[in-house]
């Protein structure tokens, strides 16, 4: 797990299989049947509770389905190749240049070729300048686009943002999405969540949506947006409108 | 009688050779003990914090506890282990500055244990899934926790530095207050103090006073400092 994934076995397509998860009695994922294939934008969609953030950390590996399954196709049980951005991801008490290095640390990667990449990732990120400063004295627009920068480096296959831009402004959020952006296109694939119906359009290549634990609809964005199949997904979208 | 403080004021000036010694062994002592009990109690403290096995909530407990074991308790265990018909008195060790670490140590590895495992504690609360999903592992989190946590940690090991410097109990049962050997500071003020030679602890109850008052004026400025750059 600590392997960087240079000669890149295929990890994807990630496939969960009838994946639930119940905690406290409570069935709060239930039958999620999907699979995550290559190269593309998934943006997982849903009401507030739905399990957006639970699917997510799911498939990321944080948590493991009470039933069913969770198979990448390296048959791995969770595999290095993969990043996660947390909503309100945690910098650690360091400079930036530090945080982006720490997980690079962990993989393995000697001390050289680290800083090599680190100084390569604030330049790709236009994160040079703030390489000396503390990450936690950061505002929330930068630590994010720090957060991301880092996921970033650890050369993810599949990159997992949960609500990426929920606490920030317009313009750190028209940063933020441009970021993701180039990142998917550079062929690393992207699952995120977000409760910004403009944010959906713009970024969605597919969109899963989620009501109530279930997986209710999972189809190509383009499609999805002009007539969704189920009720629930068109009252989700009509919300859009009246607001 | 002669007035203590003036006693004090002069042997202080003068930079009396006995005082000069007492002093500085004091402060190796303590210092020493200070540094063994950070290398064990800092990963203890933090590996406590990380793991769940049975018995780790009575544990918890009773470095609390300890936090609060009296000073002659600490120096009557030592004094037991390291006397001639101890388990350890082949070693010679009592009545030795190495004995005064000892009980010293076991002064403030409680300190140092509980107060790392409760800010190591607080910290892997917020950074276990972040750090989860950077692929660092219980084990390689201690490090972490224990750096990042750095500027609260100092916190508790200058506590851990006051209460030694101040105890009495237990270098005096172990060290035995020998002038030129064992004597330190605090040692030194309960002999002076009970033979009625003011002058001598009075001087040096200042000295540690204006050390503790340093100390903590330093750490107050180092802790505001580190916040400010450190976080």
């Amino acid at each position: 797990m600590t392997v960087p994934p240079s000669p890149t076995p295929a990890i994807l397509p990630l496939t969960l299989d009838a994946a639930s998860y119940a905690a406290g009695g409570q069935v709060l994922l239930s039958d999620v049947s999907v699979t995550i294939t290559s190269g593309r934008r998934l943006v997982i969609m849903g009401a507030n509770g739905a399990g957006k953030t639970l699917l997510l950390r799911l498939c990321h590996g944080l948590i493991d389905p009470t039933a069913g399954r969770r198979i990448w196709a390296d048959g791995s049980a969770r595999t290095a190749a993969q990043a996660m951005v947390f909503q309100r991801p945690v910098l650690l008490r360091r400079t930036v240049a530090a945080n982006i290095a720490y997980p690079l640390a962990l993989q393995g990667m000697a001390a050289d070729q680290r800083r090599d990449m680190v100084a390569r990732t604030l330049h790709r990120f236009g994160l040079t300048p703030l390489a000396d400063r503390r990450a936690r004295r950061l505002s929330g627009g930068e630590q994010q686009r720090v957060a991301l920068a880092r996921a970033w480096a650890m050369t993810p296959h599949v990159l997992f943002l949960d609500e990426p831009t929920s606490a920030l402004d317009p313009s750190a959020t028209r940063i933020i999405e441009d970021m993701i952006a180039s990142i998917a296109a550079e062929g690393i694939t992207i699952v995120m969540t977000t409760h910004d119906l403009g944010q959906a359009r713009r970024l969605a290549e597919d969109v899963a949506f989620l009501h109530r634990g279930r997986l209710i609809e999972h189809r190509p964005a383009a499609p999805f947006f002009a007539g969704p199949h189920t009720p629930e997904a068109r009252a989700h979208l009509a919300g859009d409108l009246i607001w | 009688m002669e007035d203590p403080f003036a006693t004090a004021f002069a042997l202080m000036a003068s930079g009396d050779p006995e005082l000069r010694q007492i002093i500085g062994l004091s402060l190796r002592v303590t210092l020493t003990a200070v540094a063994i009990a950070c290398m064990i109690g800092l990963p203890l403290g933090a590996a406590l914090a990380l793991a769940r096995f049975p018995g780790r909530g009575a544990l918890v407990v009773l470095f609390n506890a300890l936090m609060g074991l009296p000073p002659v308790v600490a120096g009557l265990m030592v004094y037991l282990l390291l006397s001639r018909s101890g388990p350890m008195g082949g070693l010679g060790l009592l009545f030795t500055p190495t004995a005064m670490v000892v009980a010293q140590t076991l002064l403030i590895l409680p300190i140092v244990v509980s107060l790392t495992r409760s800010v190591t504690e607080d910290l892997w609360l917020e950074y276990h899934e972040q750090l989860r999903s950077l692929g660092a592992g219980r084990l390689r989190a201690v490090p972490t926790l224990l750096w990042d946590g750095r500027v609260s940690l100092l916190t508790g090991v200058l506590a851990g530095f006051g209460r030694a410097s101040a105890e009495v109990g237990a270098v005096l049962i172990v060290g035995g207050n020998i002038a030129g050997h064992t004597r330190t500071m605090t040692t030194a003020i309960t002999l002076e103090t009970a033979r009625g030679q003011l002058g001598l602890a009075v001087a040096l109850g200042i000295i540690l006073m204006a050390m503790t008052l340093t100390l903590n004026a330093v750490a107050w400025g180092v802790g505001q400092w580190a916040k400010e750059r450190l976080e």
